[in-house]
């Protein structure tokens, strides 16, 4: 602290340091960000070498995940993970951009602006909830209504074999779509608001019916941003934990068919990790951690670009 | 050539009635998932919840008092580091960064926002709980803060560069430091949008599990120590949801109701707030 006894003088100097100061904590808070991101991979990088140097390519290779002997194989997770992300994205993102489109497009606008908020709030849903909801509700569905049935019809296709569990690949894809339908929704929506009206009024004028107008005037135009939301999508299902590990049933298999239990990486890192039996097993599970990491990093940065590249050409055109 | 009128008009129809088809399909599931949850959880819900800790297993009736508390505590000591650190950042980003370390920084926060909670778990494992040689709240704490940090900076940071610059300028040409009209003129006239900014972060947090499952790892009974296991309302739902009692399945669906109502009406304050602005 000053000494009371500074003069008039001093307040200049004063002034400056306390500006000096502010801007060195506001800087260093604000680097804290790229901090955060930099510890997390070397954290996690550092702490999966044991794995990486025992293991190499076999870890992702190879189906032994046996921490009694030491062997640990993470194939299992990683088609578990996606598997189930890919199926969700696919059924989820043309029910997302057909609702997105009939809440900005289609309904009157009264509709849209008591949807939109609805929808995003149930985005806002934790996951431990959808989870909940999946493992004491959707699965028993499932077991008694949902799978007999696909077996009863389907069960030719090796998709559908296999006996009724209830907590199954398919509960896990199920309740991503749920899960990611918000999210995705949501941003598109906002893909489809930016769009300028004249695009729109363009298409009318030269007599194309609604749906013509949303063809050829409202999706090309929203098409990255769109992507982008999907993407985006993809990098919820693929970290998705608390909701998946309730309702996959756990089991570390490859199988073709949707009804057999599976497992993904971060419901593996969930279950085992508070418990590790030996030091390589912790590495192993951080080596999982670690592609997770990587995975999400890539699919998040190129959600990201292709939004940003949207609403930044909109703001152009806008000016 | 052009399709006939007719032709057209009818895959319109039939376009529409798709989009019309999808938009249930969304909403229907939601609104199971609402309905469930108010269903089982107002009939599970009962003054124990409020006041009890979970009973052993095979007795009937008991709470989530403690999970309560330990959420409460966890949030609050997560806002304590996360909130200043973003806040402090996006001022940072608002009145000094126009460079390319900002974009990075920018871009950085939201890729971050979008990774795994269960990471953050990992990473203040290895920060926290090692070296203290324990589960504690105060790893959770810190897990959460590490998903509140990034949040809160874009928030705060969109709704700084919302004031107008004359406003900065009358403070400065009256000769206030740079710092107090940051805080005193800029911060202040982007209250309303920063809270609303601060209300989405903790709602966010409040639901998350994942990050806590091996930092506060959960307790059975009362714990209020920061370096002691602590319990909290997302870990007791997953844990009594997975657990074969039905009496722990009841707690959960009260712990479900408790949790969405915190959060949507942290949801609608943030509402009201983001509103008012204008």
């Amino acid at each position: 602290m000053q000494p009371a006894t500074t003069t008039d003088n001093d307040a200049p100097a004063r002034r400056l340091n306390g500006d000096l100061i502010f801007r060195a904590i506001t800087t260093l808070f604000a680097f804290s960000i790229l901090i955060i991101l930099a510890v997390m991979l070397v954290e996690m990088a550092s702490e999966s070498l044991p794995s990486i140097r025992k293991f190499g390519w076999k870890f992702i290779t190879s189906s032994d995940w046996d921490a009694v002997q030491g062997v640990f194989g993470a194939l299992p997770y990683l088609y578990g993970s996606v598997v189930s992300s890919v199926i969700a994205l696919l059924l989820a993102t043309p029910l997302s951009i057909g609702a997105a489109i009939f809440i900005t497009e289609i309904c009157p606008k009264r509709w849209g602006t008591l949807i939109a908020p609805l929808v995003e709030l149930l985005a806002a849903i934790p996951s431990v909830i959808y989870g909940l909801w999946g493992v004491l509700v959707m699965a028993p569905w499932l077991q008694s209504s949902v799978e007999p049935f696909l077996i009863e019809h389907f069960g030719f296709l090796p998709f559908f074999q296999g006996a009724p569990y209830g907590v199954s690949m398919l509960a896990a894809v199920f309740i991503l779509m749920i899960m990611v339908v918000p999210i995705i929704t949501s941003i598109t929506r906002e893909v489809l608001l930016a769009v300028p009206l004249s695009q729109k009024e363009a298409a009318i004028a030269l007599g194309a019916t609604r749906w013509e107008t949303i063809r050829i005037a409202i999706l090309p135009y929203g098409k990255s941003g769109i992507l982008g939301a999907a993407i985006l999508g993809l990098g919820r299902a693929v970290g998705e934990t608390m909701a998946v590990t309730m309702v996959i049933g756990n089991a570390p298999k490859i199988s073709l068919s949707l009804l057999s239990p599976a497992y993904t990486m971060p419901s593996v890192i969930a279950n085992e990790f508070a418990e590790t039996t030996s030091k390589l097993h912790g590495s192993a599970l951080m080596e999982i951690g670690l592609i997770l990491l990587v995975v999400t990093l890539i699919i998040n940065a190129l959600a990201r670009l292709l939004i940003w590249s949207v609403s930044q050409s909109a703001g152009g055109g806008a000016s | 050539m052009m399709h006939s009128v007719a032709v057209r008009k009818a895959k319109n129809h039939l376009m529409t009635a798709l989009m019309l088809a999808a938009t249930a399909a969304v909403l229907i599931p939601l609104g199971m998932i609402f309905f469930h949850i108010m269903k089982m959880g107002f009939s599970s819900l009962s003054l124990d919840f409020f006041t009890q800790i979970p009973k052993p297993t095979g007795e009937t009736g008991g709470g989530m008092a403690n999970g309560m508390l330990g959420s409460f505590m966890m949030i609050g000591m997560a806002s304590l580091i996360g909130l200043p650190v973003g806040i402090f950042g996006a001022i940072y980003l608002a009145e000094y960064g126009a460079g390319r370390t900002s974009t990075a920084i920018r871009f950085a926060a939201d890729v971050l926002s979008g990774t795994p909670s269960i990471i953050t778990g990992m990473v203040a494992y290895t920060l926290l709980v090692v070296p203290m040689k324990g589960f504690s709240a105060l790893a959770g704490a810190v897990a959460l803060a590490m998903i509140m940090i990034p949040i809160v900076l874009r928030t705060t940071e969109e709704q700084l560069k919302m004031v107008p610059g004359s406003l900065r300028e009358a403070a400065l040409a009256l000769g206030v430091p740079i710092w107090r009209t940051s805080l005193k003129v800029t911060l202040r006239s982007a209250l309303s949008g920063v809270m609303t900014g601060i209300l989405l972060a903790v709602a966010r947090v409040a639901g998350e599990t994942a990050p806590l499952l091996f930092t506060a790892l959960g307790n059975q009974f009362w714990g209020s120590k920061l370096t002691q296991p602590m319990a909290a309302i997302p870990l007791q739902i997953f844990n009594f949801a997975i657990a074969p009692y039905e009496d722990w399945h009841r707690l959960a669906w009260a712990g479900a109701l408790v949790l969405v109502t915190v959060m949507f009406s942290l949801s609608l304050t943030a509402r009201y707030f983001g509103r008012s602005r204008h």
